[in-house]
């Protein structure tokens, strides 16, 4: 019955989107408000239809309702509750279900928050949000319907993957999606403006609370991505260049670049066609990966034809959504004009080089990530693209934009002069050579690419630094100026220092973590020890240990450094039955600065246990950073100039005043 | 920078540019979405299975070559350790194993210790094992991606092709019965 109720409310969903797409966007064209205003409250009904679908499936999750074939191909009795409940996105139809109530929920936040947008703006985002919704729901209703019913009833479920049964994933797509689902925002944003033909620097503050959001959310979902693939898959690496991973990494390039090209139409009227594109090209990315991934097209050429009809819709979705909007953009981003102009060296310049990196780095991964599946169209090899693509053309990208990241935000707007900028960068530059050469001389000149990550990570640190004291004039003026100019700093100022700050605690992670690190494979009986990186592991014990739903041997692994016990670990490895999969448990003893990192591998012959020991020094600090970075965005949109109203309606105010 | 207030031709045709891509995009999407390579007929079938000789992946089994085919119906799987389907299959593969039926394996385009780890980690199912580098066996076997499974004949000739992962679904309805038509004399 509630499942049915969850059917209808589904249902109901995409009748409300059809509505909200319709009306709002055919009264913004005639200037009807009563018809305008139709958009905000079917953007919050349609969010709370889709918000009891949701519910409806978590209950057949949580109850067990094998009547329900979703439930019955995804979930088990004995499942713990945590698992049952995220198990409903742990599958095609409820991951779709997830995307589409994200996608509400943004929508319906855009209607409560967004008071003080123009209503003919507001009703077109809205009406361009509806009809992303009318495509999402009908996918989900007429391909990958989660409500189906079947019989005869399963006495119990199948399962869920083994894999997929630990916290980090579990609220891994929750996170990715609202980063993903988030730049549908600023897709509608930027479709509402071609069609207005209006693109100004009140538009680009609008959208900037919403780029933001789903910025932070896609960094938090693949920070959550990269680290349960760490201590989950027991390889010792946090990335590999994987499609999926880099579905979700290519429109966070997009998003990033689309960020910084937004502030430049916010604050200097100028980029606007570029940014526009940014805004369409970065959702474009997110549906193609989510599409992408959830289709198994890349994973394996094998996945997509498994349903044919569900991969036509797919098809039909992205060349509507994507191809329509592109074609709106030809016809309309011609004739947006700019007012602001700037000299080559300028702070608008830095932005631009920051952006065609960006942008070439995404289409970098973009290449990577495909070429198979074009070669594969045109009937050639199979082959897959790995890490040693990805290396020589990412990092090479990589490298001139952090070293311009440090000097951009020392210029100045419109016209900057080079040489005084780095005149000022001068102490950056030599703390960052110094710490390079320390690298040269700890790595005895055997590494080239430890000195120079490390050095990049430097400059990056210390040119921000020396932004930051610039701004408060420190050492410069009385400590008076200095603490008022500390207050007075925008949060949107600090947010940037502290982001970019992130990017280089995440570079040295980065740069450490793959240089140096050691592995150890060996075959240990109880109570013998290896050496690793200096510290001693001693392998004391294997027990057994049940659990709700699988079986498992627990190892006890004491690790001792010069004599000096200082942690013991218990990898173990988990066989379930009903699936017949062993996973490995993964046991990782971490001190802020580095990972001592235990596999527990298949038993011998013998009575030894093979054992995958790594020291993975730095690695914590790729996720710090990225940690960094998201506090840098979240500070970025606390920002008071998103809160209070747009400029132009100041402006306005203003003048009417003078008026009266 | 240039200003952007110059609406020319050239410049419209710039705008048409990301749509143009899109073209070529969706119609590569939609090409591969017509290709249901588990529909195509292997040109391989009923012919003798290609010469090769490959390296060991396992230390202590010996590698895989022409001359171990045949003698008795048997299968051949291609893997992968980067290929996530093929970790899906696997625990089928082990269940093969179990059940004495003869499955030789064959690593494609991996590397030496990425495979011996995915077998250390989910167990070897594989009598013998070779490691096909560069894919060219694959290749001359007619694979089109991993994972793929054969059943050879006792005369060492292709007699079917399975692509995608194995399941305890696809071996009861689509393996078990060839071979047992096989194993009749």
């Amino acid at each position: 019955m509630i499942a049915e109720l969850g059917h209808f409310a589904l249902i109901l969903a995409l009748l409300i989107a059809i509505v909200q797409s319709i009306l709002p966007m055919v009264g913004a064209q005639r200037g009807a408000r009563p018809m305008m205003d139709v958009a905000a409250p079917a953007a919050l009904l349609q969010f709370g239809a889709v918000a009891l679908a949701f519910a409806a499936l978590t209950h057949g999750y949580v109850t067990s309702d094998f009547s329900l074939k979703n439930v019955a191909e995804n979930s088990h009795s004995l499942k713990p509750l945590l698992y049952k409940i995220t198990g409903v996105w742990g599958n095609h139809e409820g991951s779709m279900l997830l995307w589409a109530l994200i996608l509400t929920l943004y929508g319906a936040a855009v209607a409560a928050f967004g008071r003080n947008l123009p209503p003919a703006l507001k009703a077109r985002v809205l009406s361009v949000h509806g009809m992303i919704g009318v495509g999402f729901l009908a996918f989900i209703l007429f391909t990958s319907n989660p409500f189906l019913r079947m019989l005869p009833v399963p006495p119990d479920g199948q399962g869920l993957n083994p894999i997929l049964q630990d916290p980090g994933l579990a609220f891994h797509p929750p996170f990715l999606y609202l980063g993903y689902v988030g730049f549908s925002m600023a897709f509608s944003f930027a479709v509402a403006a071609l069609i207005e033909g209006r693109v100004d620097p009140a538009w680009a503050r609008w959208v900037r609370p919403w780029t933001l959001v789903a910025w932070c959310a896609l960094t938090l979902g693949i920070c959550l991505g990269s680290w349960w693939a760490y201590y989950e898959l027991g390889w010792g690496g946090w990335w590999a260049w994987d499609p999926v991973e880099n579905a979700s990494f290519m429109p966070w390039l997009s998003g990033t670049a689309l960020l910084h090209s937004a502030i430049v139409v916010e604050k200097r009227d100028t980029l606007k066609g570029w940014t526009i594109f940014l805004a369409l090209v970065t959702f474009s990315l997110s549906l193609l990966g989510t599409f992408l991934v959830r289709s198994g097209v890349l994973s394996s050429v094998h996945a997509f034809a498994v349903d044919p009809a569900r991969g036509a819709f797919i098809l039909v979705l992205l060349v509507v959504a994507i191809g329509g909007s592109l074609v709106l953009f030809a016809l309309k981003a011609p004739n947006l004009r700019a007012t602001g102009n700037f000299a080559p060296i300028s702070r608008e310049s830095a932005l631009v080089l920051n952006n065609l990196l960006l942008a070439t780095a995404a289409l970098t991964v973009f290449l990577g990530t495909l070429y198979p599946l074009f070669l594969d169209v045109i009937g050639g090899d199979k082959v897959s693209v790995g890490s040693p693509y990805y290396n020589a053309t990412f990092v090479p990208l990589m490298v001139p934009l952090v070293l311009v990241m440090a000097a951009g935000p020392l210029m100045t707007w419109k016209r900057a002069d080079l040489a005084s900028v780095l005149m000022r960068l001068r102490l950056a530059f030599g703390a960052a050579l110094a710490v390079a050469l320390v690298m040269v001389i700890v790595t005895r000149g055997h590494e080239a690419l430890a000195p120079l990550g490390i050095g990049l990570a430097a400059w990056l640190l210390f040119g921000t630094l020396k932004e930051l004291a610039e701004r408060i004039r420190l050492f410069q003026a009385p400590w008076e100026v200095v603490r008022n100019r500390l207050t007075h700093t925008t949060r949107a100022a600090w947010g940037m220092s502290v982001a970019h700050a992130g990017l280089a605690v995440t570079i040295a992670g980065i740069t450490v973590a793959s240089g140096w690190q050691q592995e150890a494979i060996q075959t240990l009986k109880p109570g013998e020890s290896v050496t690793l990186a200096g510290d001693l592991y001693r392998f004391d014990r294997v027990e057994p240990r049940p659990g709700p739903n699988y079986s498992a041997e627990q190892a006890t692994v004491t690790l001792s450094h010069d004599g000096r016990t200082f942690a013991t670990l218990h990898p173990s490895r988990l066989t379930y039955p009903l699936q017949r999969m062993t996973t490995t448990d993964v046991a990782i003893h971490t001190d802020g600065f580095s990972d001592r990192y235990v596999v527990l591998g298949d038993p011998q012959p013998d009575g030894g246990w093979i054992f995958r020991i790594y020291y993975n020094p730095l690695v914590p600090w790729v996720w710090f950073g990225a940690l960094i970075m998201v506090l840098g965005g979240v500070l970025s949109l606390s920002d008071r100039r998103l809160r209070i109203g747009a400029p132009v309606k100041r402006l306005k105010r203003a003048e009417a005043e003078l008026a009266a | 920078m240039p200003p952007e207030n110059k609406s020319t031709l050239g410049r419209r045709l710039l705008f048409l540019l990301p749509v143009a891509a899109f073209v070529a995009l969706a119609v590569t999407f939609a090409l591969g979405l017509g290709h249901d390579p588990t529909m195509l007929k292997s040109a391989m079938i009923d012919k003798p299975a290609p010469a090769f000789a490959l390296e060991p992946v396992m230390a202590d089994k010996p590698g895989l070559a022409r001359a171990d085919l045949g003698g008795k119906p048997m299968l051949v799987n291609f893997f992968a350790s980067w290929c996530a389907p093929c970790r899906v299959e696997h625990a089928t593969l082990n269940g093969i194993a179990a059940s004495g039926i003869p499955l030789v394996g064959i690593a494609y385009k991996d590397k030496l210790e990425n495979a011996q780890r995915f077998l250390g980690d989910l167990g070897d199912p594989y009598q013998k094992i070779g490691l096909d580098l560069d894919g060219r066996t694959a290749i001359d076997f007619g694979v089109y991606g991993v994972p793929e499974t054969y059943i050879l004949d006792r005369e060492g000739r292709i007699r079917f092709r399975y692509a995608g992962s194995l399941s305890d679904e696809v071996l009861k309805t689509e393996i078990l019965p060839r071979l047992a038509a096989l194993e009749r004399p």
